[in-house]
């Protein structure tokens, strides 16, 4: 699995004179799969970025692009970037901002301009730039990643600031590449946001991995209890509460917590209870939930 | 061959920006028109001192050369570096495979080509309606040839002085205030700290020996040197410049002068550029 990486980053440790960026990272993306790299503002997300790009030297560690040194030929020619706000030129317009990127990584512009296409912008192609709204710009930012098939997609906090629907059109595109053998390495702030778009997520906190695997590991090995809101009956509440245990809200209902395996022996509990139950309200532990739980600082050892 | 192909991508870009942004339409009317002015405000003694009104001309805009190239060159080139930081786009060219080597000296190629093109067009336009009013001889057109090409010399150099001073800061603010101070400093206070030092000097050793290595070493009075030194003698010169013809160095040494200031600066450019972290 490790061979066949486009990405491997193993002990990475990046320090800014005091500061330790990054500690100990260690992260490996393969072709075709989709990860996504979550913490928080300042966490380490950006740095990992470019050290990736060979901005910044690792003060310990290693990592391969390709099988190759990050910032060499054969990296930068794997490897696509998208930083996180970039303003192209507002008198260019889209389709020469595509042309000089495409120059600029050895692609024939022509070739490239089907890519406008691709992520929805072709009609502005012969607008200035300047006139493009946030989400469009995002597209051509997009546009210009994606030139030439790169082996490796970054993309920094590609989907801040955009709609909804520009939203899930641009991981449908992600999708579409990913299946085409990029791999590729995002970074966001949400995991709502990613939930079925992302293969694999990485949880970074104050520079080191706290968490790795898919969505429905992490959930699971986060063990967040399961809340159960029990409506009762007319005049019933108490009936219900000596059944069930658990914590009484608002005269009428009940509320009992369990671990996700304790689930169904608790439903099969509260069938017992017949036409003493008006209601019942499940709630599995969101992902924004799940995410706290890894990036919070009260959480010691969930990296392992 | 892909480093050229690259190069000459971002070369064209900066050229295409500069005319999108009326950048080449501004400075060509600029330098047509001061031009056009020192002509038509210069020429009238030129009759009585049987000088062509070339020559004059091209005498007195060498002067007024000195103030306003080193002002368009830094004017072009203090964002190349900072600004991309600042737009975030550097980060991204960084990313793809042009190297920083690459993006100072195609920059570069960028800025001077529009200068050059703007120097050309508005002296070219001046020199023609010059010598179309009041004709013009051989030592005339040779004078304001040597004008036009040695003041592109003379913006290249503050084209790499301004991307040097560009890969300084990371904000364009501090860069362009970084481009106005150079050019105080080089254009009008060095001159300035010259004449006093002269004036109190009093014709000592300083005024001999220092004085005219001095003068020369600063880009802007080698140029206007060079091109005061080789304008015919009869051509009414005053002040500092009285050293054109004084000099105790060969008048090619000017121009050395400016081709060494140019690869310093480029030097420095590129110097700068390698250490950023995007």
């Amino acid at each position: 699995m490790t061979d066949a990486a486009i990405l491997s980053v193993e002990q990475l440790t990046i320090r800014f004179s005091a500061v330790t960026a990054l500690d100990g990272v260690s992260l490996a993306v393969a072709p075709g799969e989709r990860v996504a790299l979550l913490g928080h503002n300042g966490a380490g997300k950006s740095t990992l970025f470019k050290t990736v790009l060979g901005f910044l030297k690792p003060a310990g560690g290693h990592l391969s692009i390709a099988g190759a040194a990050p910032g060499s030929d054969v990296a930068r020619r794997a490897v696509s970037y998208l930083p996180e706000q970039v303003v192209f030129p507002k008198a260019l317009t889209g389709a020469e901002v595509l042309t000089h990127f495409a120059r600029l990584k050895g692609v024939a512009p022509k070739a490239a301009m089907p890519l406008l296409e691709t992520v929805g912008i072709a009609d502005a192609a012969g607008r200035a730039v300047g006139t493009y709204s946030k989400g469009m710009r995002q597209r051509l930012g997009l546009a210009q990643a994606l030139i030439g098939a790169p082996r490796l997609l970054l993309l920094d906090e590609p989907t801040s600031g955009l709609d909804p629907v520009s939203r899930r059109e641009f991981y449908a595109v992600l999708e579409a590449s990913a299946r085409a053998g990029t791999a590729v390495l995002l970074s966001s702030h949400s995991l709502s946001e990613i939930e079925n778009r992302i293969d694999r997520i990485a949880i970074l906190a104050k520079g080191k991995l706290r968490a790795e695997g898919s969505l429905a590991d992490l959930s699971r090995r986060a063990g967040l209890p399961i809340r159960i809101r029990v409506e009762a009956a007319e005049g019933r509440v108490e009936a219900v509460e000596a059944r069930l245990g658990g914590e009484r809200v608002n005269g009428r209902s009940v509320v009992i917590t369990c671990r996700a395996e304790e689930k169904v022996g608790a439903l099969a509990r509260l069938a017992e209870l017949g036409a003493d139950v008006a209601d019942i309200d499940i709630a599995l532990p969101d992902l924004d939930d799940v995410y706290r739980h890894y990036s919070g600082t009260t959480v010691q050892g969930a990296a392992q | 061959m892909t480093g050229i192909d690259r190069m000459a991508a971002v070369a064209a870009t900066e050229f295409r920006l500069a005319f999108r942004n009326r950048w080449v339409l501004l400075s060509t009317l600029a330098f047509t028109l001061f031009a056009l002015a020192l002509a038509f405000l210069g020429s009238g003694p030129s009759g009585a001192l049987k000088v062509d009104a070339l020559t004059l001309t091209a005498a007195s805009l060498s002067t007024l050369t000195v103030y306003l190239v080193p002002l368009m060159a830094l004017l072009v080139s203090y964002d190349s570096i900072a600004g991309e930081i600042e737009r975030g786009t550097l980060a991204l060219v960084l990313a793809t495979p042009l190297k920083r080597g690459e993006l100072v000296l195609a920059k570069f190629c960028g800025h001077l080509a529009v200068l050059a093109l703007a120097i050309a067009i508005g002296y070219g336009i001046a020199g023609a309606v010059i010598a179309g009013v009041h004709g013009a001889d051989d030592a005339g057109l040779l004078a304001w040839g040597r004008l036009l090409v040695t003041a592109i010399l003379l913006g290249a150099v503050f084209i790499a002085l301004g991307m040097a001073l560009s890969g300084l800061p990371r904000q364009t603010g501090t860069a362009a205030a970084l481009a106005i101070g150079a050019w105080l400093i080089l254009v009008v206070l060095y001159d300035l700290a010259l004449l006093g030092a002269v004036i109190v000097d009093q014709g000592g050793v300083f005024t001999k020996t220092v004085f005219p290595a001095l003068v020369l070493a600063n880009p802007g009075d080698a140029f206007r040197l060079y091109n005061l030194a080789l304008i015919e003698a009869n051509a009414p010169i005053a002040g500092l410049d009285g050293l054109a013809h004084t000099l105790p160095f060969p008048v090619s040494s000017a121009l050395a002068v400016l081709v060494l200031w140019l690869f310093a600066s480029l030097a420095v450019a590129w110097a700068l550029t390698r250490r950023i972290r995007p």
